[in-house]
Order: structure tokens, then C-alpha cells, then sequence
């Protein structure tokens, strides 16, 4: 059988610039030139050679992968490892640097959920510019119009302009719009991460209607492992820019993991994006930074983060991730204060405390969110998070108990209640 | 449903292709949607939409009247100056709002682009199409001044006009899409983009005629709007007859930049969705 992707050699270069900036501002440039000319005229004649000292770095370097027709594949492996760019190479949002694919049918992608919505325009227009940008046609759109506004449970307010909606809403009919689209090939990445609990549900249910649908070959990037188990049949791992395992999910996910706990994540702070800056994230117990949390006492997580600019639907927090990568618990500042919604300009110090005899021993992941809700995330392009053990409390009687055969996702701190009965004869 | 199952290689990119105008074709809906958001955008509240595109030329065609036409006396070859200077506005705003929308479309659409892909181009073409509405509705003020001043154009506006107004969008397009390709990578474009195209309306032929400028006339006919102004006027309100010299002229230095515009934004297609 002939594949329906076909990824030969496909390499993508990136320059890394040590700036802090993304973009630079002409003005810089001139000020530059002007005050230390020297230099700059220096690095210009380096340029010119090619001797320049920009690092290099490949996202992707020599990836070969067939995938076949019905297939559901899981795209796996630590940030940075280039599953997303793979992805962006394949929707062709940008190019590869060297090599070949070939790909037989239409390839859609829910690389975001909402893409190009317009908040001027009412539900209605946008459920046709956005289809239109995802790829449909006019017709198409117009024949599934009433399904997309069916599903998405808005019938209300179709002709509402969306700037009204609440983003619940606003998530709900753009998931529907990308939901109806009937790609041969269909690329997903993350979509599960947005949105609360039972939007994912939601989601997952959905793409376990599409995986089952006649011969639809699928691409799943994401780092719940759960749903990449449920999902896919067979797993590609990337690690570094390169294929490192190609197999059944089981084993792949199995490597993945394995991966992880030998793995450490380094993350520098401060880290400012254009309207916040993460000033300092740390795991305390006792009033000490600890990576290995005695269970039987309570540990905090503490954010240290400056607002630059007055944020609508603010929202900051962590999700809690077990080692399978299933977010065992999700918490915001604004759970219990929504005064904090909408959020002035400061800098503020958040603390949490988890309490004592909460989570079963093994590890877990901090993974620090800072949002607007269904507008913005936050320094999204860095992994803020913590790994964490979490040991069973000494109370606890393990004996009986390996370390890898834990069930479940959280103790219950209470003890049993036993009344003995003695037989006496009556 | 369609049987035939299409077939895509990706490759690295190519500056320019005969590929590029065959995807053109096929994301030809998109382009329609494009402009539709825009337009839907523009006038959805309706009145003030098109009451906007109307006023603004008329206040500075009264402004301007009043300044340069009455108090400075700035010659307009003998046609009454708020004619004269409303026939070279229209064409003038047609231009500028085309290029300074075009040069920021890139930016202001960076969440779709990092998302879809589908050609760039049609972003900038899709921006000039509102900017034609607005010109549209601006004409009708001019088509009303015809009749209180009592001019006739000549048959030629038949064809020359739409030669003009897409000669207008060639312009408008190639700068806007050298400009958008530096705004991508030096963001002050922004800022510097009003001002300059401020500048740009002294050395176009708007307030005065081009007679005015005498032997260095020839200067001013290298702004390729020149050219599309003048023969507005000698078609609309002077003599009917085309200058086809500096007509050619502006086809010619319009198809430059537009040529040196698709190389730049090509070029810059390539990373574009890396650095935006």
C-alpha cells in the first residue's frame, strides 16, 4: 500500500538570535550603528562572509516517516522536541529547510481552535470566514451550517455579534466549526490543552468519532498520554529534532515516560512577555525549595509574576500533571476570587498550599498557566513547570505495595473505621 | 464530493513559481471571504461606515479649498479648484489607504497566518478591495460636483478608468508589499508610514496641477501616481485626450515595484510565520 504521507528527509533550521526582542525596531538598529559603529559594521562584514556567529539549531534533522491510509498516529516526546514543527511543516505554514513530503488527500488542522474569528462579526459570519480559512468552500459551508450551529448549542445568539459571546461560547462554536470538517488527513495539536475539564471531554468524544470514521489518517500531537493511549494504535517518539522510536503506543509511551524521569528541565526566570513577566515560580516545603514532597506534610506552590497592563478574564494557576501526563487537578488564583478576574497593573506573590495526604506517591508536574481566558496564553513558548516526588506519607502502610502499581489519583487522608464483632455464643 | 484526491509535496520554497498562480486559483474563495470580512467589518454599522467614506475627502476637499485654493491661489489649469482638487483626492486616498493597509496586513493578521497556511498574497489584495468600496461611494460626490459645475466627461472613461483604478492598486500593492516585508522584521514602519505618506501627497500632483512645476514636471511624473491623476482629469474634466507617455510611465515604474514587491514578500513568506 502506498502511504499517504510521505516525509523524506525533512530537516528545518532555525537561527537563534540572543535578543530578547522577536522583533527588532529600525530605530535600534540606527541608535546601534551610531553609537558603537565599530562593532556593528564588525558583525555586518561577519554577515556578509558568512561568518556569522548566530547559533543554528534544527528542529528537525533528517525525519523519514511513511504514514498509511486509516492510520491514528501519536506524535510524542518532550517541548522542543519538534512535534509542533513537524506539524507546521506538514498544514505548510512554513517551509522545510531540506526534503520532501508528499501527501495524498486534504489535510486540515486544529492547530487552534478559533483561528481568524472576528469579533465584530456575528456567529453566523464567522462560522463561514472560519470554515473558509480552514479550508472549506462556501457550499460546503452552507450544507453544514445547521449541524456546526447544532452542535455548538448557541442557536440563540447566531446572529450575536461573538465580541458579546463569553468565551465559554465563543470556544464552543469554534471547536464546532473545526469539528465539521472532513479532511482526508487531520493534523491535531494540543487542542485538548485549552479549554476546562469537560470541554476536553468533549473534545476527546469527538475525536473518538472522527478516529472511528471510515479511513481517515490522523496526526495527534499532544502530551496527555492518556488520550494519546486511547487514541492512537501506533506512536511516533521525537526527541531532539529526530525520530527516536516509531511503534505501538504502549511501548512508545513507555519509552516517553522513561524519558522523562531521566530528564530535567531547566528553565531560566525572569521570563517577560509583552504584558507579563514571570518573575519567580518555586515547589516549597517547610519554607524550602524541595523537589521530593513528604506526603505527609503540605508543600506550596508560589508564583511571583508582574502585570504590565490591565488584563480582562485574567487567569493564574497550575495544572497538576501525573507522570502519564493527565492533569490530575487544575487550580487559578481566581477559582475562589474572581475580583482577581480582572486584574490591575502590579506585581503580585501568589501561594497555594496542598494540603498533607493528598496525592499518592509518585510524580507529578507543576505546570504553571497564565492566561486571558480564550484570548491570550501567556509565555507559551516557554515550559514553566516543575517535576516533583511526592512520597507516601510515613504513616502509610506501603508495604504491601510496589512503587510502579499505584492506582487511582488521590489518597484519602481519613482512616478507616473498624468495629470488630466478637462471635460469642449467644 | 470530488474523487480525484489531490495531491500536495512540500518542499523548501521557491522565491517565485508558476505554482504560486495556480494556488492562487484554487484559494480564490478565501480571497472572496477576505474581503467580505473586511467589507462586513468596514460598514457594519452601516451609516457611519459609508457616511465616513464619503466625508473624508469632502472635508478636506473643503479644507483644502479653502486654504490652497482660495487663500493661497494655487493655479488649477482654469477648472474650478474643489473639482479639481476632489478629482485628484479620491484617486490619492485610494492609494494611501490601500498602501497603508497593505503594509500592515501581515501584522495585524499574524494569529491566522502562524496558524493556516494559505498564500499570503491574498491578504494585501483582499485590503485594497475595501479601500475600492470606499472609493466608490467617494465617487458619487464627484460624479454630483460634475453636474453642479457642468462637466461632461469624455467616452474614453469607459476604458481608461478602470485602467486607472487598477493601475492605482498595482502601485498601491507593490509598495504596500515592500513595506509589509520590512514591517515584519523592523515594526517602526508603523510610525514612519503616516508620515511618509504624508510627504508623498506633496510630490503627487493633488493640490496643484503639474503644469506648475515647469521644466522639472518630468520629477514628479516618476511618482507613478502622477501619471493616474493627470489622466484622471484630462478625462474627466479637461480635454479627453490620454496622455499615453506618462500613462505608459506609470504602468511601467507601477509594474517595477509591484515585480520588486512580490520578491520582497516572498521572500520574507519563507520565515514569516517563524518571526511574526
Amino acid at each position: 500500500m502506498e502511504p499517504v504521507i510521505s516525509i523524506k528527509n525533512i530537516s528545518k533550521k532555525y537561527r537563534i538570535t540572543h535578543k530578547k526582542v522577536r522583533y527588532a525596531a529600525l530605530r535600534d538598529i540606527i541608535t546601534y550603528a551610531l553609537m558603537s559603529p565599530f562593532t556593528y559594521f564588525k558583525n555586518r562584514a561577519k554577515k556578509l562572509f558568512g561568518r556569522d556567529t548566530k547559533e543554528e539549531f534544527w528542529a528537525l534533522k533528517d525525519v523519514n516517516l511513511d504514514i498509511y491510509k486509516g492510520e491514528v498516529v501519536g506524535i510524542i516526546g518532550k517541548n522542543g522536541a519538534g512535534k509542533s514543527t513537524l506539524l507546521k511543516i506538514l498544514t505548510g505554514i512554513t517551509p522545510p529547510t531540506t526534503g520532501e513530503i508528499v501527501i495524498k488527500g486534504k489535510v486540515a488542522s486544529l492547530l487552534e481552535v478559533g483561528t481568524g474569528f472576528h469579533p465584530e462579526l456575528t456567529g453566523r459570519e464567522n462560522i463561514f470566514l472560519n470554515g473558509a480559512i480552514l479550508g472549506m468552500g462556501r457550499k460546503e459551508i452552507r450544507e453544514k451550517f445547521d449541524q456546526i450551529v447544532e452542535f455548538s448549542g448557541i442557536e440563540r445568539f447566531i446572529d450575536t455579534p461573538v465580541k458579546r459571546y463569553s468565551s465559554g461560547m465563543y470556544v464552543r462554536l469554534a471547536f464546532s466549526v473545526a469539528a465539521h470538517l472532513e479532511p482526508d488527513i487531520l493534523l491535531v495539536d494540543e487542542v485538548l490543552a485549552v479549554g476546562d475539564m469537560e470541554f476536553q471531554k468533549k473534545c476527546l468524544g469527538k475525536m473518538d468519532e472522527v478516529t472511528r470514521t471510515r479511513g481517515r489518517t490522523i496526526l495527534f500531537v499532544s502530551h496527555n498520554m492518556d488520550a494519546v493511549s486511547r487514541l492512537c494504535k501506533t506512536s511516533i517518539l521525537l526527541d531532539q529534532g529526530k525520530v527516536v522510536a516509531i511503534g505501538k503506543t504502549d511501548e512508545i509511551i513507555g519509552k516517553y515516560v522513561h524519558q522523562m524521569q531521566h530528564g530535567d528541565t531547566s528553565l531560566t526566570l525572569p521570563i517577560t512577555d509583552e504584558e507579563i513577566t514571570l518573575h519567580d515560580f518555586s515547589v516549597t516545603q517547610n519554607g524550602k525549595n524541595a523537589h521530593d514532597i513528604a506526603g505527609e506534610n503540605s508543600f506550596a506552590v508560589n508564583l511571583d509574576f508582574s502585570v504590565h497592563k490591565k488584563l480582562r478574564s485574567f487567569r493564574s494557576g497550575f495544572f497538576l500533571k501525573n507522570a502519564m501526563g493527565t492533569v490530575v487537578s487544575r487550580t487559578f488564583t481566581q477559582d475562589w476570587d474572581p475580583t482577581l478576574e480582572d486584574i490591575e497593573t502590579g506585581r503580585y506573590k501568589t501561594h497555594l498550599t496542598i494540603p498533607a495526604r493528598l496525592l499518592i506517591a509518585g510524580q507529578y508536574e507543576i505546570e504553571v498557566k497564565l492566561f486571558c481566558l480564550g484570548t491570550r496564553e501567556y509565555l507559551k513558548n516557554h515550559l514553566i513547570e516543575k517535576r516533583i516526588t511526592v512520597f507516601s506519607p510515613k504513616d502509610y502502610n506501603e508495604s504491601r505495595s510496589k512503587n510502579t502499581d499505584r492506582v487511582g489519583y488521590f489518597l484519602i487522608p481519613e482512616k478507616w473505621t473498624v468495629e470488630r464483632e466478637i462471635k460469642t455464643n449467644v | 464530493m470530488s474523487i480525484s484526491v489531490p495531491t500536495k509535496i512540500i518542499r523548501p520554497k521557491k522565491t517565485l513559481s508558476f505554482d504560486d498562480l495556480r494556488e492562487l486559483w484554487e484559494y480564490r474563495e478565501l480571497l472572496y471571504f477576505f474581503s467580505w470580512r473586511d467589507i462586513k467589518v468596514r460598514y457594519k454599522q452601516t451609516i457611519v461606515g459609508v457616511a465616513w467614506a464619503v466625508f473624508q475627502p469632502l472635508i478636506v476637499m473643503v479644507v483644502f479649498s479653502i486654504f490652497f485654493g482660495k487663500l493661497a491661489g494655487i493655479p488649477s489649469d482654469n477648472i474650478p479648484y474643489p473639482i479639481f482638487v476632489y478629482s485628484g483626492l479620491i484617486f490619492w486616498q485610494l492609494f494611501s489607504s490601500a498602501l497603508s493597509e497593505t503594509s500592515n496586513t501581515l501584522v495585524s493578521n499574524s494569529s491566522i497566518i502562524t496558524k493556516v497556511y494559505f498564500p499570503r498574497i491574498l491578504l494585501p489584495i483582499a485590503d485594497t478591495v475595501t479601500k475600492f468600496i470606499d472609493f466608490c461611494f467617494a465617487s458619487l460626490i464627484l460624479v454630483g460636483l460634475m453636474f453642479f459645475y457642468g462637466y461632461t466627461p469624455s467616452l474614453s472613461i469607459i476604458f481608461v478608468l478602470p485602467i486607472l483604478v487598477i493601475l492605482t492598486f498595482i502601485v498601491a500593492i507593490g509598495a504596500g508589499l515592500i513595506l509589509s516585508s520590512i514591517n515584519v522584521k523592523y515594526r517602526d514602519v508603523r510610525y514612519v508610514l503616516p508620515f511618509f505618506i504624508q510627504l508623498l501627497l506633496f510630490v503627487t500632483p493633488v493640490i496643484y496641477p503639474l503644469s506648475i512645476a515647469g521644466k522639472y514636471a518630468w520629477v514628479l511624473a516618476l511618482n507613478p501616481m502622477t501619471g493616474i491623476i493627470e489622466n484622471a482629469r484630462a478625462i474627466m474634466l479637461g480635454t479627453g485626450m490620454v496622455n499615453y507617455h506618462s500613462l505608459a510611465l506609470s504602468f511601467g515604474i507601477g509594474m517595477l515595484l509591484l515585480l520588486v514587491g512580490i520578491i520582497t514578500f516572498k521572500k520574507i513568506e519563507r520565515y514569516f510565520a517563524d518571526i511574526v
